[in-house]
């Protein structure tokens, strides 16, 4: 059993935790992720590891209450624990001083962007962040991602905070500005991590993107996590998280993403009493 | 008085009702049947059968327990070498084995002897399992990594010889295969959770959502421990490499099959994890993984479940048995078939897939005849899923984390008949080893380690 032994509401429907899961923090790397399972019944779900803490033991998960599971899992609280919780899985992302990186986080994807930065930032990179949220309830991690950023950029889609507009519209700036750019890493919606790849695709900058698919056991057993990347069938939970933006093919991630919807609607209405 | 020439039945539910159901297939044998079944061997003084044993059962002393009634002795027989016999007792293939070396074949059909291990081990069960006792304990510590029939076979053996055993799994529940592949009506999840409840008795400590390699390495393991055991399996689904097989509505035979039993998606909502099953389903390859697949799909609700494999009835790797269930539920064999493109609708639905007709030709590499395709021969089928089974290869996780593993062409672990790998201390066996291959055969390379651990262990300082 893990326990939890911090909770905080971040906003309406996001919310973080901190997991007691020793074994899992002590391996853990900025760009992995866990998997658990809340109790008997329960689905395996992947959550990126927003940050860790060796010493604690412990492992920050950052949710957005989306389905059955995030939506059950939001409802618990300090001292309850999950049944299962396993990890470190996946590549650790690859931390090194690339010169420039572009940091781009959107949604509920800023959290698993924060350890990326922090790690980029203490490697001697300059790091310039954008985030994005659809308003500025939504986001996540200002103050903490601004602290290792050396420049910081806001884009909200209602324009309540930063920007009114897309994060890529100011990586489109950036550069048309002509900013040297060595590297972009963006995790987010699909959708703007697709939109994120087109708009670096024709200066040819290495863009890494970080993929959450629908996974089951997260150890390469199942192929239900299967990514298109160039010509390749790749498994996200062992060959990623982290792929190449400029080859993965997002439009049957998309798809892929929606393999159980009707299903899932069916199992979130179940439990509403 | 002759011998009767066929083996005594086992009472089966019937098709028609089965295949609406997930509860196991055959009943067993009743205490009569067994006893009249056990008359049939001839005590034979070589012994033929046992050499078709991996896990070096005395099979001719405990039929003649059973001939003579007695239960009890005779599942002591079988415990001395397995312990896990309700499992083999149910997915050997016992007709290329032990069954398969009886001398009564001669004259007729062998005796039954994987429904005469099935029925002592539901006997013992029945009765409240008896739990040996301990060899003194050795002081000395054991690591297992993966705890499918290679892992805990090899656990329980070391167990039994004093060895403090603590087994490493990857997933929230134990048994690897015979959890997630093996489906609930050939092997009910209760029956895999009682054996393992046995190991666990012999003092063997399970340790759950340990992915070795990631959360712990085996280096690290070789720090904490006398020895390490790698059973992980073959866990790797290979794939078709034909254009669509992203679609939605393509599974792995391991997602289709993992989801259905390690995550009981045959009960959603009731357990959380879905599945989504059309009318239509096409499973594609023909061993014993394929039959599991076509046949669950009936169950969850399909109205047509086919099997499509390239070459003939006579290349089919399953079992004759599943075959014969797989025909009597119905499901329809379409062979000398290959699939050369799924096609989707416009928001990436499977809708059907387009095959060509095969013929046979000269024998291949592995013996069998090589299929060639027909020109001109191409066909669509209308199928709402598709499920791919045409093979898994070893899970690269741990090949790929210690350093020095020497490691064979297809990802294997390169280990010697007692599970020796290149580098001393650490021990593999099973599928990871082999390449993938059968439960018992996992388990008899789990109890050849165990024995050469055993011995390692012993000789070090
Ligand atoms: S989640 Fe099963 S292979 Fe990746």
């Amino acid at each position: 059993m893990y326990k939890i032994v911090e909770k905080k509401v971040l906003s309406e429907t996001v919310k973080m935790m901190n997991i007691k899961a020793p074994l899992v923090a002590k391996k853990a790397q900025a760009g992995q992720f866990i998997i658990l399972r809340i109790d008997e019944s329960g689905e395996r779900i992947p959550l990126t590891i927003a940050d860790y803490d060796r010493k604690q033991g412990t492992i920050t998960i950052i949710f957005l209450e989306v389905g059955k599971t995030t939506k059950q899992l939001g409802t618990l609280n300090v001292g309850d624990s999950l049944l299962n919780f396993a990890g470190p899985l996946g590549a650790p992302s690859e931390i090194k001083n690339y010169g420039t990186v572009v940091c781009i986080g959107g949604g509920v994807g800023i959290a698993p962007l924060y350890p990326i930065v922090k790690e980029l930032k203490k490697i001697g990179n300059h790091v310039i962040s954008i985030l994005g949220a659809r308003n500025k309830k939504l986001l996540l991690l200002e103050k903490e991602i601004e602290e290792f950023s050396d420049e910081f950029y806001i884009t909200t889609d209602d324009g309540s905070k930063g920007r009114k507009g897309f994060v890529s519209e100011v990586l489109q700036k950036l550069i048309d500005e002509k900013r040297e750019i060595d590297m972009v890493m963006a995790i987010g919606p699909v959708i703007m991590m697709k939109v994120v790849a087109n708009v670096t695709r024709p200066y040819k900058i290495k863009t890494l993107v970080s993929l959450n698919p629908i996974m089951v056991d997260g150890t390469g057993m199942c192929g239900g996590c299967r990514v298109s990347v160039g010509d390749e069938i790749k498994f996200a939970c062992v060959d990623g998280p982290e792929f190449d933006g400029h080859l993965v093919d997002f439009d049957n991630l998309m798809l892929r993403n929606r393999r159980f919807l009707c299903e899932e609607e069916k199992a979130c209405k179940c439990t509403e009493v | 008085m002759a011998v009767r020439k066929t083996k005594h039945e086992m009472p089966e539910q019937p098709p028609k009702e089965r295949i609406k159901n997930f509860k196991e297939v055959p009943h067993g044998y009743s205490n009569e049947t067994a006893i009249e079944e056990a008359k049939r061997c001839l005590q034979c003084k070589n012994k033929p059968c046992m050499d078709g044993c991996p896990v070096e059962i005395d099979i001719p002393g405990f039929i003649n327990c059973i001939a003579q009634g007695d239960f009890e002795k005779a599942a002591e027989i079988i415990k001395a070498k397995n312990s896990l016999p309700a499992i083999s007792g149910r997915v050997c293939p016992y007709e290329n084995q032990c069954e398969g070396e009886c001398t009564i074949k001669k004259i007729g059909e062998p005796v039954a002897i994987g429904r005469l291990e099935r029925f002592i081990a539901d006997y013992e069960r029945g009765k409240g399992v008896k739990i040996p006792k301990k060899a003194k304990s050795t002081g000395k510590k054991v690591a297992v990594v993966g705890s499918g029939p290679a892992g805990l076979t090899c656990a329980g053996d070391l167990a039994k010889m004093g060895h403090a055993v603590t087994v490493f799994e990857a997933l929230h529940a134990p048994a690897g295969v015979l959890m997630y592949g093996i489906p609930e009506f050939r092997l009910p999840k209760k029956i895999v959770e009682a054996e393992v409840d046995y190991i666990k008795k012999l003092g063997v400590d399970i340790k759950y959502d340990i992915v070795v390699g990631k959360t712990i390495t085996v280096d690290e393991l070789l720090h904490d421990y006398d020895a390490v055991f790698i059973g992980t399996g073959a866990g790797l689904p290979r794939w078709l490499n034909v254009p669509g097989e992203n679609l939605d509505g393509v599974y792995s035979a391991n997602e289709f099959l993992t989801r259905v039993n390690m995550m009981k998606a045959y009960k959603f909502p009731e357990y959380d994890t879905p599945i989504k099953i059309g009318k239509v389903v096409a499973t594609f390859g023909a061993g014993n993984v394929a039959m599991d697949s076509a046949r669950t799909a009936l169950r969850l609700g399909a109205e047509k479940s086919y099997i499509i494999y390239r070459r003939s009835e006579k290349e089919m790797p399953a079992r004759d048995e599943e075959i014969g269930h797989a025909k009597e539920e119905g499901i329809i064999f379409k062979l000398l078939t290959n699939p050369k493109r799924f096609i989707g609708d416009d928001k990436g639905l499977l809708t059907q897939v387009k095959c060509i007709k095969m013929k046979l030709g000269e024998p291949d590499d592995s013996g069998r005849r090589r299929p060639i395709p027909i020109p001109g021969s191409e066909e669509k089928i209308d199928i709402e899923t598709a499920i791919v089974a045409i093979g898994q290869s070893p899970n690269p996780l741990i090949p790929k984390t210690v350093k020095g593993l020497k490691i064979g062409k297809w990802g294997n672990i390169i280990a010697d008949d007692d599970g020796q790998t290149s580098i001393p201390g650490i021990f593999a066996g099973g599928d990871i080893a082999t390449g993938a291959a059968t439960v018992i055969l996992a388990m008899g390379a789990g109890k050849r380690a165990a024995r050469a651990i055993d011995k390692y262990v012993k000789s070090k300082k």
